[in-house]
């Protein structure tokens, strides 16, 4: 039977392996810097990851529950909203991107549309005039790029 | 004697209209921290990093406000313990066992404020222990060099993972794979080899602590709350009437002290933290008290214990964050964070070359304690009330927080894309039980540990038994393999009692 815990050691010893491969590659100094240089450390923790990686292989702890498809859907809805978050906050500005990023999740934490849209607006607006007014942060309040 | 005088050192550096009032601001957001479900002291104290630094405070200022947050959160953790049965933090668990049947009982208001008084007098020794013992381990600290340190950060890794952890093989994962992200970036030792950048410039300097730290704790969060449609918030608590039970009060002060003591050891050992210390306090006040039968049926005694222990070990763990530069916590390694980000190097120079930083902060430590206490007994139901926020709002608003926070370090969009990717990284290893802390441990102290190691065999040309030459490193490898070792055995013991009554617990 296939576990979880068993995906992830396999994981971790594939990652371990291509850490050992990437550190022969590193080019060092033609100066030493000591007797052990910059590949020994890596090594030696990837060394660790195998073996661990291994004993998670051999003795899988019972399965966690992961998420229904629904929940893992709205899960991944938010990680959208946060990586569009990350690139909007700038040619945007603080209030557009802020309100529709923190509706989004409030409906996705509880949906009803009313109360997410009140929230989104909200928070927007009252963590832009805490931000700006009471910690003294510069930020641009709206912004169009095109 | 010496003590008093850097104490009143501390106090004159402390004590400005201005650093009053960040300790004031902390205590009241650290206490709310604390005490909202979901929302652990590390997490707050992270969150709050990035905007302390990006307000230009200076060290004291800073630290002034973020330790402040820091005991405030661990008076926080009891008020939705005893109000809901759910723990507002990890070291509150054992709160909830007496405390939500006193409540149920109707005597909410005796718990809250019989467990207020066991925190201040619980984080007020510590403190006192603290100004008292970290001085004298600064000397010893003294005699460490590489090869004592490789030993201390091993230590700090095998005692938190063994303790921490159900699995181990989970808990070294996780230290490893911490260490590994340290890794990233320009080798700071020769300035040259670029390691695991795959050619990506941002990475070049490693990556910041801070966004992992965020990512890990705040982001993963609300990944969680967004599954669980935030069950877990606590909508409609109601406290009646607040007295002051003060032979409650009095009956129990052996117990805070005895708990206090416990706790405070409990919290000096590298990675062990508050968890172990209310763990502790709890199951040895029921073992020599008369009536340990009733513990866990609403008695007096099982309130102040835990409160008294946990409040104790936070202190007690600031003393090797601050002498060795080793946290003995998830939050203490935050605090480090923060240290670190202010160019502050813990460790026995510290108390040599910035007093004014160290006994400042201890001094800031009385005075939190003192606003603490008038803020959780008398005003106690303000929070209450403010528990009431519903998690649709809480968690868009803790989001928005930390994207700003991050946002306004660096304003790159690369380190929020990066803080989504840890968040997505704390999510699933939260799943699979592989526990956080050692992961931020090994970011934080990783570039040290390999500069250690680095010295060390620089120092003997090369030959690898120098890190067990001298009978502090050997002592310190013992306790390292006992620690990561002994407690596959003691599982058994260390076992929690099962929670009252059918609330749904944050064991994480």
């Amino acid at each position: 039977m296939i576990r979880s815990d068993r995906v992830f050691g396999l994981a971790i010893v594939l990652v371990a392996l291509a850490m050992i491969a990437g550190a022969l590659q590193f080019q060092e100094p033609f100066f030493a810097s000591g007797p052990v240089g910059p590949k020994v450390f890596p090594i030696l923790i990837a060394g660790l990851m195998v073996l661990c990686g291994g004993l998670m292989m051999a003795r899988p702890d019972p399965e966690p529950d992961w998420p229904h498809a629904m929940s893992l859907l709205r899960i991944a809805v938010a990680v959208v909203v946060m990586v569009g978050y990350a690139y909007a906050l700038k040619p945007f500005g603080f209030l557009l991107p802020t309100a529709i990023a923190s509706g989004v999740i409030a409906v996705l934490i509880r949906p009803d549309a009313l109360r997410a849209t009140l929230t989104g607006a909200g928070l927007s607006v009252g963590l832009f005039l805490i931000f700006k007014y009471a910690l003294g942060l510069t930020l641009v309040p709206w912004r169009w790029p095109f | 004697m010496d003590t008093l005088s850097n104490l009143a050192l501390g106090f004159s550096v402390a004590v400005t209209p201005f650093t009053l009032f960040l300790a004031v601001v902390g205590c009241f957001l650290g206490t709310i921290i604390g005490a909202l479900p979901g929302l652990g002291p590390a997490n707050g104290v992270a969150i709050l990093i990035p905007l302390a630094f990006t307000m230009g405070f200076d060290a004291t200022e800073a630290l002034a406000l973020l330790t402040s947050v820091y005991y405030g959160a661990m008076y926080g953790g009891r008020i939705s313990s005893i109000l809901l049965n759910i723990p507002g933090d990890e070291p509150a668990v054992m709160t909830t066992l007496d405390g939500y049947p006193m409540a149920r009982q109707g005597r909410a208001g005796d718990a809250l404020v019989l467990s207020g008084v066991a925190s201040f007098a619980g984080s007020f020794l510590a403190t006192i222990g603290l100004a008292v013992m970290a001085p004298l381990l600064a000397r010893v600290a003294y005699l460490f060099g590489p090869a004592e340190y490789f030993a201390l950060y091993l230590l700090a890794f095998c005692t938190l993972g063994g303790l921490a952890g159900k699995n181990q093989a989970k808990s070294a994962i996780a230290a490893l794979i911490g260490l590994s992200i340290a890794m990233i970036g320009i080798d700071p030792n020769n300035g040259t080899t670029a390691r695991y950048t795959f050619g990506n410039l941002h990475l070049n300097d490693g990556i910041n602590f801070l966004v992992a730290i965020v990512g890990l704790f705040a982001v993963a969060e609300v990944f969680f709350f967004i599954e669980s449609h935030g069950k877990d918030s606590a909508v409609g608590v109601k406290l009646d009437k607040v007295t002051l039970p003060i032979r409650e009060i009095l009956n129990c002060k052996w117990v805070m002290l005895r708990a206090s003591i416990l706790g405070f050891f409990a919290g000096v050992l590298p990675g062990a933290g508050a968890s172990l210390g209310s763990f502790m306090a709890y199951m040895s006040e029921k073992a020599i008290a008369r009536d340990g039968d009733t513990f866990g049926t609403g008695n007096p005694k099982g309130v102040a214990a835990p409160e008294a222990g946990n409040n104790a070990a936070a202190g007690g763990a600031l003393v090797p964050m601050l002498t060795l530069g080793v946290p003995g916590s998830g939050t203490t390694a935050v605090l480090l964070a923060l240290l670190m980000t202010l160019n502050i190097t813990p460790g026995p120079l510290l108390f040599a070359d910035r007093p004014d930083v160290v006994w400042g902060l201890i001094a800031t430590l009385f005075i939190a304690n003192i606003v603490l206490l008038v803020m959780n007994v008398p005003m106690v139901r303000i929070f209450v009330y403010i528990l009431s926020v519903p998690a649709y709002v809480l968690l868009p608003g803790v989001t928005m927080v930390s994207f700003v926070g991050v946002y306004s370090l660096s304003g790159s969009y690369f380190d929020l894309l990066m803080m989504v990717v840890f968040g997505i990284g704390g999510y699933i290893l939260r799943k699979l039980e592989v526990p956080l802390v050692p992961v931020i441990l090994g970011v934080l102290l990783g570039n040290q540990m390999e500069n250690s190691l680095r010295k060390a065999m620089t120092l003997s040309d090369g030959d690898w038994t120098y890190l067990f030459s001298s009978p502090i490193a050997i002592v310190l490898w013992i306790a390292a393999i006992g620690g990561f070792v002994a407690p596959m055995f003691l599982r058994g013991l260390l076992r929690r009692p099962p929670l009252p009554g059918d609330g749904v617990a944050d064991q994480d």
